[in-house]
């Protein structure tokens, strides 16, 4: 941002100062009740957030992803390791002092207080000008559409309104970063989505660097410059979207990232970027492994997508059994049992004389470039 | 022994990490003064004026006239016979009381939360009533009643020399006192109580007899133990009953008093006062530790499905008649010291007069307005106080946070008469010169009510969602300002009834303040009892009405202040839609 902006709002000035965060070998135990057990939640936690991007922490419940943003947030203390916000460690900073917003998922309104007063907490608390605070609560009321509700208390507005005061009186602020705590968890299907793609398009807008928490894929996905994926403390990978749904570094974030089927194989040789390995007896050449290189001779795994394999009704190296046949209306998903193992596909043809039965049998086609390789 | 090794390498490491960690923690502290300085703050009030009146009172107990340690004053007072036979009719009377008040309360309880019955309102107000009632009124309307001149003696059944003074009228009395102290705190238990626990007793196909002794009773347990505790404590330390109707039944914070201002033996007074002290702070121990953790009771956030109340007549009837005698006695009671008031000689000359308010209006008048003073600047600084205590205790890390809980709830269990002993001792010297003042009764009125306040104010917030404090926090508030824009006005009702309670608290104490007053401070609790000692019965009698109607108003200002106009909008920057 360059400095001859100036006479902008203080939010511009705010920003100016960087605003990305780093995480330094985080480390945190909590004593369990017993206290003489320790509870490690989250452990040696490496992460960089660029200025003005999105990130977003994904894991099952526990694996120490709000942990994790409490930490930024300052509500809690690591136990090992060095947080940072635009280069400057925040060891002794008290959680009022850094310059973030926190989004909560039980959105933490104020209930005494009217969303306009809501919306405006964070500027009086900086002792701003009446006019200055005037005019940016009412242009957050208006960019998160509340007008007309700035005299009704939280309780007396829907969930979704509820929703964006939460995003307004964070945003409002200008803070240098901007945390979520699986803020649409508490919304319908349909309105998580809809407020999911304003989040995301806002964020983009404002450009404040963001971290985001969840536990739901898709919100993840959609919403993502990038994503970490976390489970029991530890990150397993992080990646845009892309990469983590097409190139999954392990069985875990495979399956918690869509469906992934798991094919045994023995790896036989590696030839410059390719893998050759054999499945069923019959060898294959895989063009894009992944980086995951299981040793020559070991046994290892296919990975592959539901919409990476082909059912046919020639024979290829696989073939079994279908055991069940699902209709989605925009496709059809099988499962099929393939020596003692399930296999899950999804197939797009809908005409009736391509489907197949249950008890039919079927034949599997793979396509090598869409296979990785995991242990 | 290698098995060992590994777990032991582990813990140092560990021991490291939670030391950084400690450090961090507290380099954080520093950097919110505001923070330091109240914790500093509250701890040195705590110490000045709850440890060191006890330490002095200790001190005192175990030296001799030069300072030299020395059991001698110990000695002398376990070897004379009756200061023994004070402490243990001081703890007869303690078992007694808490029997019949817990029994009486768990009925009045089980009745409104159970039975559906007429009047139920009614008898709800008849169970509290006693609680914001001046203290001697009831002792009061017992020598109406009972005494030499009584209207049932005397009057009725022509008795000419009943004494109504001694441990029958005292064990009626402080029944009648403190009952509701058991049936508030038995209410809570029974309403907390989950009713689908009941009724799939019910569902079982047992009767109504059967569900209460298997599943009402047992679950109740707890809640009857720790009513008895607070009604035994309740009795041990209420110096205005026995002082003005126990006759020649010595208890123990009638006899201190009795040793410190009439025969000026302070260090005798000390060892009673200590006396006293143990037993309630074994009972407050008992209650705060042992029943706490024993707690049946699940909350589980939302009252679940309206309790079903029974309409069985077999049940009804008995319930309804019971709570209906003892309430027409307290009524009785009550509106015997109303007549009395309006009467030239009780006993003698009915003819209604308004003589005995003019007295308290003329003669009496400084002393009342001294309690109404003083009660009103001791309510906000207790309410406050209360908050902030619960506040930091609650939700905020810092060493010693425990030592300040229980230190703050301390004073629950310490006995007003002891507290009057070490105020007396601790402030009749610089640099804590306070004898004789105002502040010392300020003082007095605060630390001994401050627990309650306390205590709503730690349920209360520990039913706000922290993340709320968070949010305030995370929008560049500090603890100061979260906690007065935020906290505070979440705790309106706990911090409501930490003020009722210290206003009325403070206008009826008498037991810590009856050795703290001066001519100049003299309040209108310590002149009724003078009134006592002159037999001036209808002139206390007047006092007493006028200070219920002062607590009554008092209760509905700080209602509107606090709940209705608490709300009062501040200055907003130009808003409009």
């Amino acid at each position: 941002m360059s400095t001859n902006e100036a006479g902008e709002t203080s939010f511009r000035a705010f920003s100016r100062r960087s605003s990305n965060v780093t995480l330094k070998n985080i480390t945190k135990v909590f004593a369990s009740l017993d206290t003489k057990k320790e509870i490690t939640v989250v452990s040696n936690v490496n992460l960089e957030i660029a200025e003005g991007e999105m990130v977003t922490l994904l894991g099952p419940s526990g694996c120490g992803k709000t942990t994790t943003l409490r930490m930024i947030a300052g509500f809690e203390d690591p136990s090992a390791g060095e947080i940072l916000i635009g280069g400057l460690p925040m060891t002794t900073v008290p959680p009022n002092k850094r310059g973030i917003s926190l989004v909560f998922q039980s959105y933490a309104l104020f209930p005494h207080l009217d969303i306009w007063d809501n919306v405006a907490y964070g500027l009086r608390v900086q002792k701003l000008p009446k006019a200055e605070v005037a005019e940016r609560t009412r242009k957050a009321i208006e960019l998160m559409q509340l007008q007309g509700m700035e005299h009704r208390f939280p309780a007396q507005v829907s969930g979704g309104q509820q929703q964006r005061i939460a995003l307004a009186r964070a945003i409002v602020i200008e803070p240098r970063v901007l945390l979520f705590d699986e803020p649409l968890s508490n919304l319908d299907a349909k309105l998580r989505e809809h407020m999911r793609d304003e989040l995301r398009s806002l964020q983009k807008r404002l450009g404040i660097t963001s971290l985001y928490v969840t536990h739901d894929q898709s919100e993840a996905m959609a919403i993502s410059d990038r994503v970490v994926i976390m489970n029991e403390g530890v990150i397993m990978q992080i990646g845009t979207p892309r990469e983590i749904y097409e190139k999954p570094s392990c069985r875990f974030v495979a399956n918690f990232i869509g469906k992934a089927n798991f094919i045994p194989c023995s790896v036989v040789a590696y030839e410059n970027e390719q893998a050759i390995v054999s499945v069923n007896g019959k060898t294959m050449r895989l063009p894009e492994p992944g980086s995951r290189r299981p040793p020559v001779g070991t046994q290892a795994n296919l990975c592959v997508r539901p919409e990476g394999i082909r059912l046919s009704r020639e024979e290829t190296i696989l073939g079994g059994k279908v055991t069940r046949a699902t209709y989605y209306g925009s496709h059809v998903e099988y499962e099929i049992e393939v020596n003692g193992l399930s296999i899950v596909t999804e197939q797009n043809e809908a005409k009736e004389s391509e489907l197949f039965h249950i008890g039919e049998s079927a034949w599997i086609k793979l396509q090598p470039e869409l296979i990785r390789l995991l242990d | 022994m290698g098995t060992n090794a590994a777990p032991e390498t582990k813990a140092v490491t560990v021991h490291a990490k939670g030391s950084s960690q400690r450090k961090t923690a507290a380099l954080k502290l520093l950097r919110q003064p505001f923070l330091v300085l109240a914790i500093i703050f509250i701890f040195a009030l705590l110490a000045i004026f709850i440890i060191f009146p006890l330490f002095k009172i200790g001190r005192l107990s175990l030296t001799d006239d030069k300072g030299v340690f020395t059991l001698e004053g110990v000695k002398e007072i376990f070897s004379n016979r009756s200061y023994w036979q004070t402490f243990w009719n001081s703890i007869k009377l303690g078992l007694i009381v808490a029997c019949i008040s817990t029994f009486v309360g768990y009925i009045f309880a089980y009745a409104t939360t159970r039975v559906k019955m007429p009047g139920g309102g009614f008898f709800k107000s008849m169970a509290t009533l006693p609680i914001i009632s001046p203290p001697f009124i009831l002792s009061l309307s017992m020598i109406f009643l009972f005494g030499r001149q009584g209207l049932i003696t005397k009057g009725l059944l022509h008795i000419e020399d009943f004494d109504v003074y001694g441990l029958p009228s005292l064990i009626l009395v402080q029944s009648v006192s403190f009952f509701p102290v058991a049936y508030l705190t038995l209410t809570g238990i029974l309403e907390s109580i989950d009713s689908s626990v009941e009724d799939a007793a019910l569902n079982l196909g047992a009767s109504r007899w059967h569900i209460f002794r298997t599943v009402t009773l047992p679950l109740s347990v707890p809640g009857i133990a720790s009513s008895f505790l607070l009604v035994f404590i309740q009795s041990l330390e209420d110096f205005s009953n026995p002082a003005v109707i126990a006759g020649r039944y010595t208890t123990l914070a009638v006899e201190a008093y009795r040793l410190i201002t009439g025969m000026y033996d302070t260090r005798g007074g000390s060892i009673l006062a200590i006396m006293l002290l143990v037993p309630t702070l074994i009972a407050f121990l008992l209650q705060k530790y042992w029943l706490n953790g024993k707690s049946f009771v699940t909350v589980t956030g939302k009252p679940a499905q309206q309790r079903k109340k029974t309409s069985d007549p077999h049940i009804v009837w008995p319930f309804f008649v019971i709570c209906l005698l003892i309430s027409l006695f307290i009524i009785l009671l009550y509106g015997t010291v109303f007549i009395g008031a309006f009467v030239k000689t009780w006993g003698i000359n009915y003819h209604l007069t308004l003589d005995h308010f003019r007295y308290v209006f003329s003669l009496g008048w400084d002393s009342l307005r001294n309690s109404i003073v003083l009660s009103t600047l001791a309510t906000p600084i207790t309410g406050i106080l209360g908050m902030v205590i619960a506040y930091l205790v609650v939700r905020k890390k810092f060493p010693g946070r425990r030592v300040m809980e229980f230190t703050s709830m301390l004073t629950s269990a310490i006995p007003g008469t002891v507290l009057g002993i070490g105020y007396i001792l601790a402030f009749n010297q610089k640099p804590f010169l306070f004898t004789g003042t105002a502040f010392i009764l300020i003082m007095a009125f605060t630390f001994r009510n401050m627990p309650v306040g306390i205590e709503s104010g730690t349920s209360t917030l520990m039913q706000i969602d922290k993340s709320i404090e968070e949010a305030s926090t995370s929008l560049g508030a500090g603890s100061g300002s979260t906690f007065l824009k935020i906290t505070l006005p979440l705790l309106k009702q706990a911090f409501f009834s930490g003020l009722v309670y210290s206003f009325v608290r403070s206008m009826t104490a008498v037991s810590s303040i009856i050795f703290l007053v001066s001519p100049r401070w003299n309040v209108a609790t310590t002149r009724i009892f003078s009134l006592f000692e002159i037999s001036k019965y209808s002139d206390a009698a007047a006092y007493s009405i006028i200070m219920i109607a002062v607590i009554l108003v008092a209760i509905s200002i700080l209602n509107f202040l606090v709940l209705k106009g608490g709300g009062k909008k501040q200055q907003k920057e130009g808003k409009r839609a």
